[in-house]
């Protein structure tokens, strides 16, 4: 056993600090660290810096201009980009339709998407989710219809996150009703500009316009925008849904996070003297890090698995729904740290060019909301009760 | 033993729900939020007309004569709503200080409109550094001639962008964090070197920081001894915190019963999710949770108008300790229990799960009534 670092990966967490010094834009950095909102621009910005350094797809293979990433390698970079204020990435079109693309495509689609994924030409979302098909997804109701050279798609998508900004859509819709309901679905790339597409803004409880509702009125897409085969759309999804989950347990944003409220922490103050100082706030934080502790482990436990050749299996779950749990309890921590300031709500204070006098502490604005907003962690990428089925399924076989 | 309400109470609780009901329907709600008043003057109206924003006054003023209990009929109705309006800020606290701290004339002067609702008080005790504890204040009141001039910041006033009177506490003795040597003041809001900075609250509500920059008081501006509010402060923070505990039942009870309404509705797997053992047990614990908050409420409503005591103290620390637990649990299970569509603006319940966490953060949260708790039983044991 040997929990260190090899010589060689030390050389890469080295270079990817080098990189990140010298190309991450400070002013990037400075929003993602304080929680103000990253324009679309911001976000393009970064990815163009990204692609020309060749990190941007870190899940591809070379052929089509991705990295090979180790799993060390990945993690690496997930916990240096955190620390470093790296914007989240936009996983939809790299992370999540690019590997089904590679996987499941041919080659016209490989030739047409994926060179505009590194470009930063396309920006994906996803249509999985509609209203009656959450937790249940494979009772999903759009249908799409083959008529002649086109399928007929009607029908609606929800929780569609950053809908707003993207020109393509990749979607879970129905071609046979006949069959068992894991059976009659397929995988459909559409582009934005269809007629018949209507997008409209879902407003969480923060105030915030994140996901959207997806509209499709006898929307003509292309038959050639079809993944693979008809009807085999499920298990396409399902290979999406592995990529998806890992990354969600967020064990580098959780330590980024958790930096962060000890500076607050240190700024605020409670009879007089640094809030962290405090006997029960300071067992509250020093609770939170130490089950961060373990499940950074455990993080890096799968890590070396997938590293030695393995899947990662239903750990990932277990692991998403504690490193959930964790970046909510540091959520929850920053809001009781300001006290009575969680209540304002000041919204230009959270804006990106906001230069007047903050109302109390100089991150303070955005941090009510964000713990609202991020009850959502417990809910997206297979809910939290979700993944405790898969758990209980797969490894105690219940 | 008997914990129901008399008849009077539960006619009391009835007027106001059915108030409620009719003029505060979750739509008109935000509207009444998006306005500048942030609250509807209609409805503090109808409840004035009523006679509810006398409630806790003697009857000389038209109210009932000051038990909590009928405050908490109130206060729950009002919470069952997220109604606005400044009842707490005004009616319980403002009220309350000037009732106990005034000498005649002041009572004379302000304690009617206050009964009545057309004077809205707003108290400023909260400062940025004092983080719950009242008796942190930085703000002093220097002896000026035979006034006093204050200076310093008073954090998260609610409801002061509106008040028709501001109440603060100033230090004119003593250390920072001492208790003795606070005094409190009753100012005209648009008085020379008061800024405020207004804006918006995360639950829907109003209020504004009170920057005080050389303001200058007479000598009858002064609510009660100089140098002796510490006690004032404590009494009557404890007593809207007794209003506070019976307002969040109301909101725990409206958010229950809509997660129960979905839980029973809301189909997956082809059955409503209710039927499904996880969500079951969660929504036992939710009602558990509730009920323990109830019985803490009731028991802050029967001691709040009791003279001040040791078991006072413990008894209102304890209980916002339990609704502030209680409120953030029922809180997060039941946004987890919806799924996303418990985060979203345009449904109801996402309102009530704000105004929960919202309510820890006043008048202290559950960590700072636990110090309050531990430190009694430890000068006591």
């Amino acid at each position: 056993m040997n929990l260190n670092y090899t010589a060689e990966e030390l050389a890469f967490r080295d270079e990817v600090r080098a990189f990140l010094d010298d190309q991450l834009p400070a002013d990037i950095a400075a929003k993602v660290k304080g929680f103000k909102h990253l324009s679309k621009d911001d976000h393009q910005r970064w990815q163009r810096i990204l692609s020309k350094q060749g990190w941007y797809a870190t899940h591809w293979p070379t052929e089509y201009g991705g990295v090979e990433w180790s799993p060390v390698q990945k993690h690496i970079w997930d916990e240096e980009s955190c620390h470093y204020g790296v914007p989240r990435s936009i996983p939809f079109g790299v992370n999540m339709v690019a590997p089904v693309i590679i996987r499941f495509g041919n080659e016209a689609q490989k030739q047409q998407y994926l060179p505009r994924i590194l470009s930063g030409e396309d920006w994906w979302c996803q249509g999985y989710s509609e209203p009656g098909a959450g937790s249940d997804l494979a009772s999903l109701k759009t249908r799409a219809v083959r008529d002649g050279d086109h399928y007929i798609v009607s029908g609606q998508k929800t929780w569609t996150t950053l809908g707003q900004h993207a020109n393509m859509i990749f979607c879970l819709v129905r071609t046979n009703t006949e069959v068992k309901a894991q059976e009659g679905i397929s995988f459909l790339l559409i582009d934005m500009d269809t007629p018949g597409i209507t997008v409209r803004p879902i407003i969480t409880l923060d105030g915030e316009h994140e996901v959207n509702e997806v509209f499709f009125e006898d929307v003509k897409v292309p038959v050639e925008n079809l993944v693979g085969e008809e009807n085999k759309g499920w298990t396409y999804a399902k290979y999406l849904l592995t990529y998806e989950r890992t990354g969600l347990a967020g064990i580098g944003l959780s330590k980024a996070g958790l930096e962060h409220l000890k500076a607050l922490a240190t700024r605020r103050l409670k009879n007089g003297r640094p809030l962290i100082e405090d006997t029960t706030f300071g067992q509250r934080i020093a609770q939170i890090e130490i089950d961060l502790m373990a499940a950074s482990i455990s993080n890096l436990r799968i890590v070396a698995a997938v590293e030695g050749g393995g899947m990662p299996g239903a750990e990932s779950s277990m692991l998403k729904v504690r490193g959930t749990e964790i970046r909510q309890s540091i959520n929850d921590l920053a809001r009781r740290a300001i006290g009575v300031y969680a209540l304002p709500f000041v919204e230009e204070e959270m804006s990106l060019d906001y230069d007047g006098e903050p109302l109390s502490d100089e991150n303070a604005a955005p941090l009510a909301a964000q713990y609202f907003n991020n009850r959502k962690l417990s809910i997206f990428g297979g809910s939290n009760e979700i993944q405790k089925n898969i758990v209980t399924k797969m490894i105690l076989e219940l | 033993m008997d914990f129901r309400l008399n008849e009077e109470q539960q006619m009391l609780q009835d007027t106001v729900a059915r108030l409620v009901r009719g003029e505060y329907s979750f739509e008109k709600r935000l509207e009444y939020s998006e306005t500048d008043l942030g609250f509807s003057a209609e409805f503090w109206q109808q409840l004035s007309e009523l006679g509810l924003t006398a409630v806790p006054f003697p009857e000389e003023l038209g109210g009932f004569g000051g038990s909590g209990v009928e405050v908490q009929s109130v206060m729950t109705e009002l919470g069952r709503g997220l109604c606005l309006e400044p009842y707490l800020q005004s009616v319980i606290l403002g009220g309350g200080l000037i009732s106990q701290a005034g000498n005649d004339s002041q009572k004379a002067q302000w304690l009617p409109g206050v009964a009545s609702g057309e004077l809205k008080v707003a108290v400023g005790l909260d400062e940025p550094q004092s983080f719950y504890n009242l008796n942190d204040v930085s703000t002093r009141a220097e002896k000026s001639g035979d006034g006093y001039t204050l200076n310093g910041r008073k954090a998260v006033v609610l409801g002061g962008h509106c008040a028709d009177l501001l109440i603060v506490s100033a230090r004119s003795a003593g250390d920072v964090r001492d208790p003795d040597g606070l005094s409190l003041f009753a100012i005209d809001p648009n008085a020379a070197g008061i800024e405020r900075r207004t804006y918006p609250t995360i639950d829907g509500a109003k209020g504004c920081d009170i920057i005080l920059n050389n303001v200058k008081v007479s000598a009858d501006a002064r609510l009660g001894e100089e140098g002796k509010a510490g006690e004032v402060i404590e009494y009557q923070t404890g007593r809207a915190i007794a209003a506070l505990c019976a307002e969040a039942v109301g909101v725990m009870e409206e958010a229950i019963r809509l997660t129960l309404d979905y839980l029973k509705t809301r189909k997956q797997f082809g059955v409503p999710i209710g039927k499904f053992q996880v969500l079951q047990h969660r929504m036992v614990d939710m009602s558990s949770e509730l009920e323990q908050a109830r019985s803490m409420a009731i028991l802050a409503a029967s001691v709040a108008d009791n003279e001040q005591s040791i078991e006072r103290r413990r008894t209102l620390a304890a209980a916002k300790n339990v609704i502030g637990r209680a409120g953030q649990f029922i809180s997060e299970q039941a946004i987890q229990s919806h799924g996303g569509i418990g985060m979203t603006w345009e449904y109801s319940f996402a309102h009530y799960a704000k105004r929960l966490i919202m309510i820890n953060h006043q008048l202290g949260d559950d960590d700072h009534h636990l110090e309050q708790f531990t430190a009694l039983m430890q000068a006591t044991h």
